[in-house]
């Protein structure tokens, strides 16, 4: 690990004046995922401006949306009563995710800006584009297991690992943003980048812009909503497929409206639109689902090592919606 | 740097680069938290900062400054153990024992966190304003912790046997007879 200088702003502005002032400067949440990044010098700062103590609160307000600071942390959120009640995939989607100890720590802001876990952007001796623009891809041809089947490319088949910003996705949720030019409002959904030629460019943040809370808006049935993570241990594991939906079946039977967003089988969160336009004013059966499923992963290409995702990925969603479709269908 | 740790006050001059793992074991000497693999894998380094369970070996301590930091060697409380190390003895909780003061940490955070309906990825009702504790909670709650040896069976046993003898204990002088 390099040496570096530590920095605790007590508000957002100073916080992004201290980023500006020092070109090699990261900001710094719980540190679960950066310090380990750090030790194995894949990242190198100069500075660290500990941003934890900034933004903490859990806001419901008026309209019935809920303002989570980026400082809260990940055990904080899913334990939160309106969270548990109307957004029960935020609550199981964080708690799918890492372990208590980690969860305790973790903020949310930081587990939306987390690094990829591809072992080869971790071994500073392999070859990756994330990590060394143009140097090549080992995990193309590679132990590529966990990577993606949806989004990617020649220069990089990573995931993004979170599961919180699965359903975050699925339930339309926007970033504030405070940057030099001053405060902006950014869809999650938009925050992260597919990777194309350049993976080294994970997220649209304008330069030492500053996540300082996420915005999650009502959505009148989410409190049918789950989360469903499929990984190769029972717990502490990363996703090999996840998904978060929310599903309203009105009295005929129908769908009359629907989230679906996957985990594990991109470069960012994938919210399932295509999956859903299907979904929307079809009867609630089986057979519905397993259309739009198909329809979302048509384009899904499997490499040597992860073929089995596609259809894992399909069979997911259908469980999940059949889990949620409830009496009406 | 200043810290609490297991009840003392304590001024340490650490590099700034130093986790709160290494504090522990190369500057203060309490090298009961464990080294396991430095990367939050494996829970071994678990101690508890104002009562919740977090990794040391992620944790920088300069974040921490000014915090309550409690670790194996403070859980015994005049001379007598901790109930759950009794209850590692008893139901053997261990074998080499390197995982151990981790397991101890983590299961007295996770104690906290069903005090406070923390749920988890198994509680089927999160809406509930009371966790029941089983083996199926227990074995999730206590999955950051790994235990090469594979003395999982008595870990279970050893917590489950204490924190439900506890709750119940805690119930009874709730609603008195």
């Amino acid at each position: 690990m390099n040496i570096f200088s530590y920095h605790q702003p007590t508000d957002g502005v100073s916080a992004v004046a201290l980023k500006e002032a020092g070109p090699k400067a990261k900001y710094l949440g719980g540190g679960t995922n950066l310090v380990d990044l750090m030790r194995e010098t894949v990242e190198r700062p100069e500075a660290l401006i500990d941003v934890t103590q900034l933004s903490n609160t859990i806001e419901l307000r008026a309209d019935g949306s809920l303002l989570v600071g980026a400082g809260v942390k990940n055990t904080a959120l899913a334990t939160h009563a309106v969270v548990r009640s109307q957004f029960p995939a935020l609550s199981r989607a964080i708690l799918a995710g890492a372990s208590a100890q980690i969860r305790n720590v973790a903020t949310v802001g930081g587990n939306i800006l987390q690094r990829t876990r591809c072992r080869y952007f971790y071994d500073n001796a392999a070859r990756c584009n994330k990590r060394r623009p143009n140097s090549g891809c080992d995990a193309l041809e590679g132990f590529n297991r966990y990577h993606a089947i949806l989004g990617a490319s020649k220069s990089c088949v990573a995931t993004h690992p979170s599961d919180m910003c699965v359903a975050l996705v699925a339930l339309d949720a926007v970033v504030h943003l405070q940057g030099p030019a001053g405060m902006r409002k950014l869809r999650l959904q938009d925050l992260h980048r597919l990777p194309g030629e350049t993976p080294e460019i994970e997220t649209e943040l304008h330069p030492d812009e500053l996540i300082t809370a996420v915005e999650i808006p009502p959505l009148s049935f989410g409190y049918r909503s789950t989360y469903r993570k499929v990984r190769d241990r029972a717990s502490y594991a990363f996703a090999l497929v996840s998904v978060a939906a929310a599903l309203d079946v009105n009295g005929a039977g129908e769908v009359q409206d629907v989230r679906l967003a996957l985990g594990g089988v991109a470069h960012k969160p994938w919210r399932a639109l295509k999956a859903e336009a299907i979904l929307k004013g079809q009867r609630a059966t089986a057979d519905t689902f397993r259309a739009a499923a198909e329809a979302e992963l048509a384009d899904a290409i499997g490499l040597r090592d992860n073929a089995f995702k596609i259809e894992l990925a399909k069979r997911t969603i259908v469980a999940v919606l059949e889990e949620l479709k409830g009496e009406n269908a | 740097m200043r810290f609490n740790i297991n009840g003392t006050a304590v001024e340490v001059e650490a590099d700034i680069r130093t986790s709160l793992l290494d504090l522990m074991r190369n500057y203060l000497h309490l090298t009961g938290t464990k080294k396991g693999c430095d990367q939050g894998a494996c829970g071994a380094c678990t101690v508890l900062v104002d009562g919740e369970r977090i990794n040391s070996c992620l944790a920088l301590a300069v974040q921490y400054q000014g915090r309550n930091i409690t670790t194996v060697e403070g859980l015994a409380a005049n001379g007598s153990l901790h109930p759950l190390q009794k209850a590692f003895i008893e139901h053997d909780g261990f074998q080499c024992g390197y995982c151990t003061p981790g397991q101890l940490c983590s299961a007295v955070g996770m104690a906290g966190e069903i005090e406070r309906n923390v749920p988890s990825v198994v509680t089927a009702d999160l809406t509930s304003d009371h966790i029941t504790l089983d083996e199926t909670e227990i074995r999730e709650r206590m999955s950051g912790n790994l235990c090469r040896c594979g003395a999982y069976n008595g870990i279970v046993e050893a917590i489950s046997e204490t924190l439900i003898e506890q709750r119940s204990m805690k119930a009874g002088e709730r609603a008195p007879a």
